[in-house]
Order: C-alpha cells, then structure tokens, then sequence
C-alpha cells in the first residue's frame, strides 16, 4: 500500500492562487504540482514523501544521511573483520550477468 | 534519484544481510505489514538474501487485498449509473467483486475514470457540475488524509455533486486481529513507513507491550527493508518487544499533527469486515453525519448487494500469515492474474500476485 | 491524368481549393459526393501527392522488385492524438515501417486508411495528415493508396489510422523467434520507456511536466545498417505496447527460449525513472514506439553495436542479455542487487497505481 516517493519542493504558490497551498515538487527531472497544506511548514527546498498529490511527510535529512553512514560504518568494519570475504563481492545467484 | 537510489545500493544490502545472519541463531517469522514492502521483497529477491531461518510473511496492508467485497459490489452499481463518473486509484479497476469488476462496469458504458489525487476527482466535479462525481475511498491512514481534504473542500466550497464511496481501513485494529489468533505465527512485525507518517508511532506501543512482540517501523527501499529485518531480530533474538523506527527520516513519534486533525474531521472510527479475514471492530473509517451530503453509499440507493465470495480462495488464510500461496491448489491453476478468485491475486503487491509474477515455477 | 494531378500538388497559394480551416468533418466527408471529392483534394491527394496516388484508382499500381516481400498492417488509436514528440500520423506510419524493418525488409510503399469521428476539425486533420507526410518523405516511401469512413460523433475518438506497407527482404535475411539459440546475445537500441510516459505526460488526471517526449521514430535505417553490414540477424522486434518485457516474452515463447537480461544494462531516462516510480509503473513494461533489439550470435554483438552508433534513433546501444537455454520458455531478469526474478507478461493494461 501506499506508495510515497521523496521529492524536494522547488516552488511554492503563494497564498490565495487556489483554495489549498499548493506547491511544485521535482521528481528526478520531472514536476508535478502538489498539496502542501499537510506540511505547513515545508519552505522551497525541503524535501517531502509525496502520496497520491499531496506531501504527506518532511523528509529529515539528517536522519537519512545517519541511516547511510551507519550502513557505511558497518561495511567497513565487516571489511576489516574479514579481508578476503569483503574484499570479493559473492557471486550472484541465478544466470550469469550479461555483460561481464 | 535522490533518497532512492542509495537504499537499493548491492553492497550495502549485503552488509545488512550478512549482519541478519550474524544476529539470528533461531527460527522467526517476521511480517511485513505494508504491500508496498512486499513488492520490495519479491522486485528485488531480498527473502533469498535471507538466512534460511528467517521467514517474511506478507501482512493485509494492500486495500486492493482487503476491501470487502460488499463494498466492490457497491462500487460496481454506482459505477454503472448513467449520471455518474466514477472515479478510482488504477488499483481497483481489476479487483473482482462477487462476478465481476469496474473495467466491466467501463465496458458496459459506464464512466470510469482513473484518476491520481482525489482532488482530481473533486476539479472534475467541479467542471460537471450536471453530472455525479463519486470517488472510491479506498486505502489506509496514508490515503484517508488526502481523501478526507477532497471531501472537506466540497464541503467548503459548496461542489453539491461530489461524493465519496469510503472504505478506508486502519492498520493497528488488524494487527490485534492477526495477534490474537490461536495459532499466531508471527514472531515480529515490520509496520507500514507511510501510515506511521501519517498517524506516528505511539499507537503501537501498547500492541508491543500487551502481546510481547517487536513493532519495527520500515521504509520501502531495499535497505529499509533489510534494516528493519536486522533490527526486527535483534530485538527477538535479545527478548525485547518495543517499537523502534527504522523510518526516522521519514516518520515522527507524534505523526502529522495537521493530517490527522483533518481525518477526525471528516471520519468516524466504525467497525468494518475485511475480504478474506472477516469483521475487526473499530478497524475502518466512515464519513462523519455531518458529511452525509458527500456520502456516496447514503447517495445512491444501490438495493441489496451480492456479497459471496469464490470458494475455493483461501486469501484469509494467506493475509494473516497462515498459509503461503503455492500452498493454495487454485493457486496459478484456476486463479491467476488474468482470472483472479480473489483479491490477493489482483493487486501487483498481493500475495498471490506478487508470487505469480515473480515467482512462478517453470512448468 | 498524373501530370495535371501533379501540377496541382503544389502548396498553398497554386492550390485550386484551399483548405478552409474553420470546417469539421461531416457525415458527407464519407459520402462518397463532392465533399468527400474536395477532402481527397485538398487534404490527402496534396499532402501525399505521388504518381501512383495521383492515378486516383482503386489500387496503386506499383512495380515490383524481385525476391521477398514483406506485407504487414496495423490500426492506430491514441489518445491524446497529439503529445510530446509526435502525434498520430508520425505514429502510424513510423509504426509501419518498424513492422516492415523488423522482417529485415526495406519499405517500399504504404497505404493509408482513416475512420474519422463527425465533428472532427479539419485543421487538425490537416495536420496529422502532414505530419505523416513528413515521416513518409524522410524514410523515402511514398503513401500509394487510401480510404476514408467518417463515423457519426460519438462513435470515434476523433480519428483512427490504419496504414499497410510493403516491403523487400533482401536476398539470404531470415529473421524470427525460430531462428534464437542459446548463446545469443540481445542488444538494445536506446533507453526505454519513453513513449509511454510522454503520453501519461498529458493525460487528464494524472499529468505532471516533463520534458521527455515520445521516441517515436522510422526504424528501418537501423535495420539497413545491419543488413548492409551483413551482420547475421537471428531475430528483430521492435518494442511497442507492452514494452521489452512483452517484446522478450513473446520472443522467448515463440522461439522457446530462456532469455537472461541483467537490469543494471538496460537504460531508462532520469524521467521516465522518476515517473514510474511515482505512477507505480515499471519501466519494462512502458510502452515504446522507437527502440528495437536484435537478437544475434554473441560473436556478432560488436558489429551491431558499431552499426547502430552514431545513429539518432539509437541513442544507448548495449548489449542487455543473452539466451541462456532451452529447458524454460521465459524471461528472467537479474536485478541490481544481484538476486533474479522471472519477468513477466502483464495482465493487462499497466495501470497507474497508488499501492
């Protein structure tokens, strides 16, 4: 359920243009326009989950940039645990991949 | 794209993967709540990247699954009134009612429209102001905001010919449900991100606390999802059961304070039956009286409604962790996408479907 | 007859019955009488103009090569029929010429037929008709032959197309799914997905702005390239509805082959990216309406990619995949983190979905 994909807010309508706030948020190269009235306090900028036209959470990104770094500590510390495992990445399962 | 791609990255799910095998030394079941997680884990094979004694259920958490068919039912009749345009998330044009489903209601002359926000629905009522604009409330907490602003607006701004069809349903009342079951399988749950966005984590504090079991509160990328399975069995493999937010970049304690003052606005709690599972009590959502004017069901006076549902389909079984697919004998032989006994085998993050397409064995 | 015909075909001012672009389609306009008579004129007989078209007969007589040839049709319906990169008319006859070049064949001529709705403006017509003209002249083939219906208002989406083509195989090309074997390798002319989400782009409902338009292109001078070049082609397709998932499942069903693509190689534009993730669509099974993929001997893979090069209608030629066996008829897809999955066929339409 419930797909919700992180934008970042590149306009936003100033008041009175329609009867929601209402702002554009871009999508990799693509913008659509979206209902911001649940997050009143997004400025240009943020970064939101956008679900079906409306944004429906603020996008903390010190919290997704301590998820990565997190994930980059324990790479490394398993690399130094074990050498020869880290440093060869397993072979994928399944047919082999099509360019070698 | 940004905050996507970095949680699909290889060599980091396989760091995560290999500190689920570090961490797990006993057999459990995890369920993930949310569709949305499931078609993660079937898209990218993540259930091969874990250790044999992990097992990943999938949860109710897809409205395609779990919107009864009474209600499909209903839909399908107003959907085929002539002044009506009907309007829909792609998601349920295929979901079969007791015979049929609203891509036959279409091919009949009816006015079905797919549309991506239910503001949309709402300009579209707006521009026909001689026609009836009904849109199909379907989904969970996540959806029932933006449902509830569409529905708010008529209201406000006097579109006389907008309604709703609501269906809307709630998550923590179904893991009660599952919870309670004699013969529960489930060790660990992974909640659904976006619902928890909308209505914060607090709400399942007491699911952990009464029942002993971990609540993780995941993302949908890959490395969500690994994430929320490492943490998810390290707290089983420790004896704790607390609600822990993987989703923190997304997910506050408190939820979306606006978003939820709009549902209690708009919607009461009522009780509800869920396809496949039965009646939860206090697990849906319904317009308050003061919306009467915007409700479709008090709108259309549809008769008495077929509500039976294909035999053989044992979806109940599967939504609440208890069977798998292939352990159906319909399953991939008398039920496929293509001619579905039930909804889980309709919704692309349905079980069945999800097993159908990404699984099926060679024949 | 063709000479006086000709000496009219001129544009503008020298035309004897100049379109009047207030008008719309009328029942008339299929009537068989003067309307239709003036339609012919001034809309299809100047855009198209061409001796065989010019004899007015029943059927274009055209001279015929020798060897093979190959014969295909196909109807287009569209909606919106104008969007981002092209409109209708570019799509049925591009559409046409890619059926014909995926038999190896080079085009030699097209028919043209269309079922428009009453109501219809003419200036529209006008211009889709140009347009085919346009994708007609840059691949050198003439439109020969033709037919107009007109259907009471209602009864149409304005206008539907059905273009026929003919076409020469040369000498020693035999390409189809019977001729894939295991140890072929499959190469993709450029990133997919673009037709599809151009045409979303501007649908009522679910729009959104991007600048991605439709790839909508004549296939044919990529398939000349590989026959001119002698490349042993077992097999070509070009990418439609459905998009490479349908295209390979197809292939792997009619030629009962296993086909491996690997994820990571096939391209998909930033846009067409970020829309289906936001429409819920994958990309594999967004429709295309100018990317191809030759299936051809792994040793062969070079010459194609060398041949395809440089060539606007292949911009990101790559090897995806190779056929891995015989014992399962499908397709399965390697993923970027290394685990695999069976890609399969839709259900039905893609749809837009919010779970």
């Amino acid at each position: 359920m419930c797909l919700g994909i992180p934008g970042q807010v590149v306009a936003i309508e100033p008041d009175g243009v329609g009867p929601l706030i209402h702002g554009n948020v871009q999508f990799g190269t693509i913008q659509k326009r979206v209902c911001l009235a649940y997050v009143p306090e997004v400025c240009v900028g943020d970064w939101v989950i956008v679900h079906v036209g409306f944004a429906i959470s603020r996008l903390d990104e010190d919290e997704a940039r301590q998820v990565l770094a997190l994930l980059a500590e324990m790479g490394e510390l398993a690399a130094l645990e074990e050498p020869p495992q880290a440093a060869v990445a397993p072979e994928p399962r399944g047919p082999e991949p099509a360019r070698p | 794209m940004k905050y996507l791609d970095e949680y699909r990255d290889a060599a980091a799910a396989r760091t995560l993967a290999a500190a689920i095998a570090e961490a797990t030394t006993r057999p459990w079941s995890i369920m993930e709540v949310c569709g949305g997680q499931t078609h993660t884990i079937v898209r990218f094979g993540l259930d091969e990247m874990l250790p044999r004694a992990i097992t990943l259920i999938h949860g109710p958490g897809c409205p395609v699954c779990v919107t009864p068919v009474e209600s499909i039912e209903r839909a399908l009749s107003i959907a085929a009134r002539p002044e009506v345009i009907f309007c829909s998330f792609g998601d349920m044009l295929r979901v079969p009612g007791a015979r049929h489903d609203l891509f036959t209601v279409k091919s009949a002359g009816g006015d079905v429209r797919i549309v991506y926000s239910p503001l949309d629905a709402l300009a579209l009522a707006a521009r026909n102001p001689d026609r009836e604009v009904v849109f199909f409330a379907v989904g969970f907490e996540t959806t029932a905001p933006a449902c509830a602003m569409a529905v708010h607006q008529a209201a406000e701004r006097d579109v006389a010919n907008f309604s709703l069809l609501v269906t809307h349903v709630l998550v923590p009342p179904a893991l009660e449900a599952i919870l309670a079951e004699p013969d529960r399988r489930v060790d660990g749950f992974l909640a659904a991100g976006h619902v928890c966005a909308i209505m914060g984590t607090r709400e399942y504090e007491p699911i952990a606390r009464r029942h002993r079991v971990p609540i993780v509160v995941t993302g949908f990328e890959p490395i969500d999802i690994l994430q929320g399975v490492l943490l998810c069995v390290r707290q089983l493999e420790a004896g704790e059961a607390r609600v822990e937010n993987q989703y923190a970049r997304a997910v506050r304690p408190e939820g979306n304070r606006a978003a939820i003052a709009m549902i209690r606005e708009v919607f009461e709690v009522v009780d509800r039956p869920w396809r496949g599972i039965g009646p939860i009590p206090a697990s849906g959502l319904a317009l308050r009286g003061r919306y009467a004017a915007h409700d479709a069901a008090r709108r259309f006076d549809v008769g008495k409604l077929e509500v039976a549902e294909a035999t053989e389909c044992i979806s109940g079984l599967i939504l609440q962790g208890r069977k798998k697919p292939p352990d159906c004998p319909a399953f991939g032989v008398r039920c496929t996408p293509e001619r579905p006994l039930g909804a889980t085998m309709v919704s692309s993050e349905g079980a069945c479907a999800a097993y159908y397409r990404y699984r099926r064995s060679p024949t | 007859m063709p000479d006086d015909a000709s000496t009219s075909a001129g544009s503008g001012p020298s035309c004897p019955l100049p379109l009047r672009v207030h008008e719309t389609i009328q029942m008339a306009h299929g009537g068989g009488g003067r309307l239709m008579r003036d339609l012919i004129e001034t809309v299809f007989k100047r855009a198209f103009m061409n001796p065989a078209l010019a004899r007015s007969h029943d059927s274009a007589v055209l001279a015929a090569p020798a060897g093979r040839l190959a014969f295909t049709t196909d109807s287009y319906v569209v909606s919106p029929l104008v969007f981002p990169g092209g409109d209708i008319g570019k799509l049925a006859v591009c559409g046409t010429l890619n059926d014909l070049a995926m038999a190896g064949a080079a085009p030699l001529a097209l028919s043209a037929g269309f079922i428009l709705e009453e109501g219809f403006p003419l200036e529209h017509l006008a211009r889709i008709v140009e347009s085919m003209q346009a994708a007609a002249a840059a691949a050198g083939v003439a439109i020969v032959t033709g037919d107009t219906k007109v259907v009471d208002r209602g009864k149409g989406d304005g206008v539907f197309i059905n273009t026929a083509g003919i076409g020469a195989v040369p000498d020693g090309v035999d390409v189809g799914p019977h001729r894939v074997q295991p140890g072929d390798v499959v190469v993709l002319s450029g990133d997919v997905g673009r037709h599809g989400v151009a045409i979303l782009s501007v649908r009522e409902g679910l729009g959104f702005e991007t600048s991605i338009e439709s790839d909508c292109a004549d296939l044919s001078p990529l398939v000349a390239r590989l026959t001119a070049a002698g490349i042993e082609l077992h097999c070509l397709r070009d990418l439609t509805r459905g998009g490479l998932a349908s295209a390979l499942n197809e292939i792997a069903l009619d030629g009962q082959v296993e086909i491996a693509l690997d994820e990571r190689a096939i391209p998909v534009s930033e846009a067409v990216a970020a829309a289906s993730e936001l429409l819920g669509l994958d990309p594999l099974h967004v429709a295309n309406e100018g990317r191809m993929i030759a299936i051809v001997p792994a040793t062969e893979a070079d010459r194609v990619l060398a041949a395809w090069r440089g060539h606007p209608a292949a911009p990101d030629p790559g090897v995806i995949g190779r056929v891995t066996g015989r014992d399962h008829p499908r397709v399965l897809l390697l993923n970027r983190l290394g685990g695999t999955r069976i890609l399969d066929l839709l259900s039905g339409e893609q749809l837009p979905r919010i779970c």
